[in-house]
């Protein structure tokens, strides 16, 4: 500890160099403590659904594994479920698969569960007698400038109708909008009738994609979900029931593994910082020369020498990146509200110690060529100039 | 007096590449204990190269070099820097302090080495600011003290873990004659109320005449030895 002040003196001896490092390593650690987040999210095991007062249940296995709709009554039979809707994931695309949004075939009292998506009376009683009555989001209409009473053709990618044709057309009958205006990211999905959906499909009639339940009290949701899932327990059709924000991150890993994508682009991140860091430091080291061979003159040992150098890019690197983890802290749960249970409320205590092994491991090995430099020098040398 | 160092049959070469050049031939040389040597010389003649073996800073060719009776010249490198932290002060011509850190925390850097508490470190490097006149000095930077100033902040640096021996390689080169003077007087100072040893590499004649000796030396070779008044 006695020299630390060599070592603060040495990292801030060219002042504006040093901040523009610190300034990227801290950059790269926000970037860190936010994406290791959304990996924590992912990575959770099986979460508790208390205080959930609507939870889904879909296929232990795969959340491409539909469900038997002989599971409806039962579900309906569990004590404390209130109500119970389901839905398909249609995944039709509208003109181009560029204009992605989620559209789903769900069950006439979808709208119902579902009370925060708000739709008009007599629109919904529309979409109760019209076959093939389509809702959207009121953000989706106004994208593509949709109107009620509008036709809208999806392309269907999953599921072709019984004489093969992938063409699929719906009549818009209603628009729904969120309560919460800070919920409108909810407003970009499309929602039509399960029975028209199920009539007219090729294959797999009959089947349901994920079950959604109304609980009575959020207490009790953790029990009610365990009665759910011991229904289906030993049978071929297995089920999972969890959160809605659990059931997003099921649906999002179907599609990219999220903890693949987290690690590539840290991985690009971090080997841009590192050579970056490496840079500052061997700059660093090399003005400093005859600074460290006076050192080594007075009497400062080899491994001395060496450990100066690393302490100081070992603290460069700490200094940076304990500020971006922190920075991420403030940041996460701010943004976590939004974001339908793809980040967690808070960046947890895995994430701050894999970004300190991650600081501790960088500042290492960004320092330890200059430190063999500075370790190896020869003084009379060094204080020739030469 | 006993002699403080004794160098026998002393050479230095140098490689460089293929080509092999012997710096120092065949020194033999005994500097008494209290004794305050200068060393003189044309450029190149090897005054720098002697003063970094005696100083420990560079190991021998071949030939033996013993300081209070410890040879050196066989040390390794970790056990060298041990020795020299506990009996040699160095002053340089260009000062050579650390330039982030106060006179004081350039004095304390010695120290840091040793045992001594934070408190004690301090009162040390106070005392050695306070013997070379700058006690007022003590929170400054390099950058906000003339060279002369710099120099009695290096030459405090250099006593302030009281070694016998102080090698000063061209200590007044890079300062006016005023500051060469006070520099001077005060490693005069330091050789005759404190017995520390003095080696000091010198262009000037002038300088010189501070030292009780003055060696020359020319082409790796000592050519006369004239004692003085
Ligand atoms: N590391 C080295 N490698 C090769 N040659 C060296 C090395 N160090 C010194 N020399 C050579 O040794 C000779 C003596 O150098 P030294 O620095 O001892 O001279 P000096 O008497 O101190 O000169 P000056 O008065 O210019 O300081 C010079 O010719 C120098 O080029
Ligand atoms: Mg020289």
């Amino acid at each position: 500890m006695k020299y630390l002040h060599l070592v603060w003196a040495a990292l801030f001896r060219r002042k504006t160099r040093t901040f523009f490092t610190i300034a990227s390593v801290l950059a790269a650690f926000l970037l860190f403590g936010l994406l290791d987040s959304v990996r924590t999210a992912f990575s959770q095991a099986s979460e508790s659904v208390a205080g959930a007062n609507r939870i889904l249940t879909m296929s232990k296995i795969s959340f491409t594994m539909s469900l038997p709709q002989s599971l409806l009554p039962r579900i309906q039979a569990v004590p404390g479920v209130k109500e119970v809707a389901f839905a398909n994931w249609f995944g039709g695309v509208y003109q181009d698969p560029k204009n992605f949004f989620p559209n789903e075939a769900v069950s006439e009292n979808f709208f119902s569960v579902y009370s925060d998506f708000v739709v008009p009376p007599e629109q919904l009683a529309a979409f109760k007698s019209t076959r093939t009555g389509a809702i959207v989001g009121e953000a989706l209409a106004q994208k593509y400038g949709w109107k009620i009473g509008d036709k809208i053709p999806l392309q269907a990618t999953i599921f072709p109708q019984k004489d093969g044709s992938n063409a699929w057309t719906f009549d818009l009958v209603g628009i729904y909008r969120v309560a919460d205006p800070k919920d409108r990211n909810n407003e970009q999905a499309m929602f039509f009738n399960w029975k028209y959906f199920d009539e007219a499909r090729q294959f797999g009639n009959g089947a349901i994609g994920w079950y959604i339940e109304k609980v009575d009290d959020p207490a009790n949701a953790d029990r009610i979900a365990n009665a759910i899932d011991a229904i289906s327990a030993n049978s071929d059709h297995e089920t999972k029931t969890q959160s809605e924000n659990a059931f997003t991150r099921s649906f999002v890993s179907q599609f990219a593994d999220v903890g693949l994508i987290v690690a590539g682009i840290m991985s690009a991140v971090f080997f841009t910082l590192i050579l970056l860091t490496g840079n500052t430091m061997a700059q660093a080291v090399r003005e400093r020369i005859p600074e460290l061979a006076i050192l080594k003159t007075l009497g400062f040992s080899n491994p001395g020498v060496l450990a100066l150098v690393l302490a100081e890019s070992v603290l460069l690197v700490l200094l940076g990146g304990l500020a971006g983890i922190a920075l991420a802290a403030v940041v996460v749960p701010a943004m976590s509200v939004h974001a339908g249970g793809l980040l967690p409320d808070s960046v947890r205590p895995n994430t701050w110690a894999l970004g300190i092994g991650l600081m501790l491991a960088i500042g290492l090995v960004v320092g330890v060529l200059p430190a063999l430099r500075g370790m190896h020098l020869k003084i009379v040398d060094a204080l020739a100039g030469r | 007096m006993s002699a403080l160092v004794e160098i026998r049959n002393l050479s230095k070469v140098y490689t460089r590449g293929k080509q092999k050049i012997e710096v120092l031939h065949h020194i033999d040389l005994d500097i008494a204990k209290g004794d305050f040597l200068a060393l003189m010389g044309p450029s190149g003649s090897g005054k720098t190269t002697l003063l970094n073996l005696i100083g420990g800073l560079d190991t021998p060719s071949q030939g033996s070099l013993s300081v209070g009776g410890q040879r050196i010249d066989s040390l390794g490198e970790g056990a060298l820097a041990k020795w020299r932290s506990e009996h040699v002060g160095f002053v340089f011509q260009f000062y050579n302090l650390l330039p982030m850190l106060t006179a004081q925390k350039n004095v304390e850097l010695p120290l840091l080495l040793t045992k001594l508490s934070a408190a004690q470190r301090k009162q040390n490097a106070a005392i050695a600011l306070k013997l070379v006149d700058l006690a007022d000095r003590a929170t400054h930077k390099p950058t906000e003290l003339s060279g002369g100033q710099q120099q009695r902040v290096a030459i405090a640096r250099a006593i302030v873990s009281d070694p016998d021996l102080l090698v000063c390689d061209e200590p007044t080169g890079d300062l006016d004659r005023q500051s060469a003077q006070q520099v001077l007087e005060l490693l005069q100072m330091l050789n005759r109320d404190h017995g520390k040893t003095i080696i000091m590499v010198t262009h000037d004649p002038k300088a010189a005449e501070f030292a009780r000796h003055t060696l020359h030396l020319d082409k790796g070779t000592l050519v006369e030895q004239a004692a003085q008044a």
